[in-house]
């Protein structure tokens, strides 16, 4: 009996990783597949064969639709942590009046409906003169890396201890100085998490990166896949598709693989404390 | 909140000097956040009262409640209303949105709730298993879209073949394209990709529980399953309750997904997918405005209900 | 070389008054220790003179000048935090250097300054360590040294040794004693709860009490002449004996105080009880004495034959050191 009991769990073990990773595991089945091979259902690995790849790299415009990814995303990263330290050492440690009801309105922001801002957003870009530029996309994805980056920061910040900000202000270290000699090189495990997520959130990003670019070079890479197509059904080539997912995808398995901890530790962050 | 009570003459030096800190190192992050949220929703309202276009955004008219709903008369005593509020398909992305949110979320709960319970127990491999689960939750929207679409492709897609080697169907089925099983592939699809966030937010509230709460009932001999409900559940209720407002929220806005995966479906066209056909893909951006304010307005108003409803139920809790 | 006074000096958060109008004034040079039982303003009182805290009203001078409204780290005045608050990812000379290159000293001065004071404390092995490599009692020497090489002209512990365990609080108590004696020009204040810190480190005492100062004096003052109840009690260990009822009101007070060492065991005593347990140190013996005239009351006697527990015998209070006090609390002549 405790046994059955202990093969069921195993099972449900094995059906849990197995639906995780299968889908992703036949994207790079398909992907390394040409021809009529794609057409044939395989389970298991029947060719290795590269020119999906190779054939999406030498077009040359992937390889700059990734860089955009890249860069777009790495920049949301370096701003939202630069905007949110500061503003979390305000909120988290400074009293002063108001505060709960910022926090409140900070979070609630970043529950918008994307949607729901994208004319004003339209006009805004077009009007700093920033469509079709990447730097749309770096400014419009604060609406959502930001409350977020700023609201973990802000509970991380809080479990600080006071007395060691207490002893930098006798010491005589200005607000700007206790946030940069003193907190932020004890809050890196903070950073990487929100960072990390920031990184992810924007480089998975759609509906902005589709609406405010319109050049092909300019796209990022989902926008980019979502966009391959064939002249009809049967012309849609599935094995580019498959390639491109793939290597948009691979960097984000690896940064989860390496930094599962960290990542875990900020999306519970992000919703509990809430 | 003892300070705020005081005088400002009453500050000392340090204390104004650091409310004046708070006030600098808040001004860049509220500014940005003005600048892409307050300022563009209230742009978006005010485009939804005018008949602003796509490349005449800067002359837009006011136009009162036109594209929300007027009566156009054809000129000869009849005529029909016109407008958001009286277009089928509005109303029909309406009821598909709300669907597709209860239904998935309902779902990722119950198997979040599985996969929860398996990682909080301890067994060999439990980190892989957890890194594993957490793959679908990376993988970007578009590219999991494209991957099911593949899969669930219907000649040569590989969950038809499952499907019939099992025995479960005898045809294939064009998943994605029949409107009877569309708005099915989609919620599959999102309870797959999104399970996970789930999974690891109730196993958060899991692991707050104090062990010799489980240590103290296996003493007094409960069983397995009451000891859930009547212990572990109550307790990570609130925690759960978050997770779902939180799922929610996001399922109520969902784009992406349908847009690539079931793109012109009446039968999964959601408000979002609706509001931007409109803006951009229809010219009819004053019109796709108030799609866009509506939505706004009906998720605010799902969120507040959803909130308080969930509030009262934990009062009753305590 | 810094006098410090306080003038009427306040602190409310909101409505609620937790320091109602302090005047100390504190010798340049001279140790105070603040103590009370917790909540009874102590930290807050210290944590208002650092700067840490505002002054709600009244005047707080260090060496004649105002201060209400100057910095912290320009009142000249240095403190040792509870929990050591070292920067955890600074080294130790990291640490001591960082408040004087926020004051811009030259480098060679700080380099000096940080050597100075780390021989002082015998801590210039452990320099390029970070705090985690330390154990409790070097962090609390590199607290202090920290505070040393800031040269201040108020030294300020806010129960420094609390985190401490026993054996280690005697030596470093001994070690502070030892540190004012060689800083002699530096006024220190020191909070604490603990009484016996009090009465062995200070000059002078200030016994606090839910925001008001009860008594100021030598540890013998207060010790000899508590000027209330709450003094008497608070101060001396084990505590004083305190009686009321017909007894008391016999002698004319509400209530008459005694401690263990001024009762007798004696044949011709007035107050006959029985031993309810006997505690024996070693050095000394507490008979802890239920009796009809004075209720529980603790005796102290020289070691040697423990009385067991149910024994009869009769008390007689030293007449001379009896302590009358009325309703209000306040002593009667």
């Amino acid at each position: 009996m405790a046994r059955l009991k202990t093969y069921g769990f195993y099972l449900l073990v094995a059906v849990i990783v197995l639906q995780a990773v299968f889908p992703f595991y036949y994207a790079i089945l398909t992907s390394l597949e040409t021809g009529q091979a794609i057409f044939d259902i395989n389970y298991l690995p029947a060719a290795l064969d590269w020119s999906n790849y190779r054939s999406m790299l030498s077009s040359g415009v992937f390889g700059r639709q990734f860089l955009n990814s890249a860069v777009t995303a790495s920049a949301v990263v370096v701003l939202s942590l630069v905007l949110a330290t500061t503003a979390a050492y305000a909120l988290a440690r400074i009293r002063f009046r108001g505060r709960g009801l910022l926090l409140l309105t900070i979070l609630s922001v970043s529950m918008f409906p994307q949607i729901a801002v994208l004319a004003g957003l339209f006009e805004l870009i077009r009007a700093f003169g920033l469509f079709n530029s990447l730097w749309a996309l770096v400014f419009s994805y604060m609406i959502f890396t930001l409350p977020f980056t700023v609201w973990v920061l802000t509970t991380f910040m809080r479990k600080l201890p006071v007395e060691i900000e207490e002893a930098a202000i006798m010491d005589g270290a200005s607000a700007l100085t206790i946030i940069w000699r003193v907190f932020l090189p004890l809050m890196w495990p903070a950073m990487v998490t929100t960072g990390l997520l920031a990184f992810i959130h924007a480089w998975n990003e759609f509906l902005f990166a589709l609406t405010f670019l319109s050049t092909d070079t300019q796209r990022t890479v989902p926008v980019a896949i979502a966009m391959i197509s064939g002249r009809s059904e049967f012309e849609i080539p599935w094995g580019n598709i498959m390639a491109a997912s793939v290597v948009v995808t691979l960097p984000l398995v690896v940064l989860v693989l390496i930094f599962q901890r960290k990542i875990v530790s900020g999306l519970t962050a992000g919703a509990v404390k809430g | 909140m003892d300070a705020e009570t005081m005088t400002a003459p009453d500050l000392s030096r340090l204390a104004r000097q650091r409310k004046r800190a708070a006030w600098a190192f808040l001004a860049p992050m509220l500014i940005v956040l003005a600048a892409v949220a307050a300022w563009p929703l209230a742009r978006t309202i005010w485009f939804g009262f005018t008949d602003a276009s796509l490349d005449q955004l800067g002359n837009a008219q006011w136009v009162g409640f036109q594209n929300y709903l007027h009566w156009f008369d054809y000129g000869n005593g009849q005529g029909e209303w016109e407008g958001v509020l009286a277009d089928p398909r509005w109303w029909r992305s309406v009821w598909n949105t709300i669907w597709f949110a209860g239904l998935s979320v309902s779902i990722e709960t119950v198997f979040g709730l599985v996969i929860a319970l398996v990682l909080h127990r301890s067994f060999p491999g439990r980190g892989l298993v957890r890194a594993a689960i957490l793959i679908p939750w990376a993988i970007p929207t578009i590219v999991s879209a494209k991957m099911w679409a593949w899969m669930l492709h219907d000649q040569f897609g590989i969950v038809n073949d499952m499907l019939m080697r099992v025995g479960l169907i005898d045809s294939a089925i064009a998943w994605t394209a029949t409107p009877g099983t569309a708005m099915f592939a989609i919620v599959a699809v999102d309870v797959w990709k999104t399970t996970p966030f789930m999974a690891l937010l109730i196993l958060a509230a899991l692991q707050m529980v104090p062990d010799d709460i489980y240590e103290a009932a296996r003493m007094d001999g409960v069983p397995a399953f009451r000891l859930f409900r009547k212990v572990t559940l109550p307790l990570i209720l609130p925690g759960l309750l978050v997770a779902v407002v939180f799922r929610t929220l996001d399922a109520l806005r969902v784009f992406d997904l349908i847009y690539v995966l079931t793109p012109n479906t009446d039968a999964t066209r959601s408000m979002s997918i609706y509001a931007r056909e409109n803006l951009f893909d229809y010219d009819k951006f004053a019109y796709g405005s108030a799609a866009s304010t509506l939505l706004f307005f009906v998720i605010a108003l799902i969120t507040i209900t959803f909130i308080r409803v969930t509030r009262m139920n934990l009062e009753r809790e305590d | 070389m810094a006098r410090v006074e306080l003038q009427a000096v306040r602190k409310s958060f909101g409505t609620v008054d937790v320091i109602h109008g302090i005047d100390l004034d504190l010798a340049s040079g001279e140790f105070v220790v603040f103590v009370g039982p917790s909540g009874c303003g102590k930290s807050t009182l210290l944590r208002m003179i650092a700067g840490l805290e505002d002054i709600s009203g009244g005047e707080l001078r260090i060496g004649g000048e105002k201060m209400n409204d100057v910095l912290p780290a320009k009142r000249g005045c240095a403190m040792v935090f509870q929990s050591y608050a070292l920067y955890p990812h600074m080294t130790v000379r990291e640490n001591m250097a960082f408040g004087l290159e926020q004051a811009r000293l030259s480098k060679r001065e700080i380099e000096e300054r940080v050597t100075q004071s780390a021989r002082m404390l015998q801590i210039d092995h452990l320099m390029d360590r970070k705090p985690k490599a330390l154990s409790g009692g070097q962090r609390q020497r590199v607290a202090i040294g920290r505070a040393i090489s800031r040269q201040p002209r108020v030294f300020l512990f806010d129960e420094p040794l609390s985190n401490l365990d026993a054996a280690l609080r005697v030596d470093t108590r001994i070690e502070i004693a030892a540190l004012h004696h060689r800083l002699h020009d530096t006024t220190m204040i020191y909070v604490t709860h603990d009484q016996v810190e009090a009465m062995t480190l200070a000059d002078r005492i200030v016994v606090l009490n839910a925001g008001k100062v009860e008594q100021v004096g030598t540890p013998m003052d207060l010790y000899e002449r508590p000027a209330s109840r709450f003094v008497a009690s608070f101060i001396g260990s084990p505590r004083m004996n305190l009686i009321e009822g017909a007894t008391a009101e016999a002698m004319g007070a509400a209530c008459v105080g005694i401690r263990p060492e001024h009762l007798h065991v004696a044949q011709d005593g007035p107050w006959a009880g029985k031993v309810v347990m006997a505690e024996a140190l070693g050095s000394d013996t507490f008979l802890h004495v239920e009796t009809a005239e004075a209720g529980r009351v603790v005796v102290r006697i020289p070691p040697g034959e423990t009385p067991t527990p149910g024994t009869a015998l009769h008390l007689a209070p030293d007449a001379a050191r009896l302590h009358r006090f009325g309703a209000d609390g306040a002593p009667l002549a």
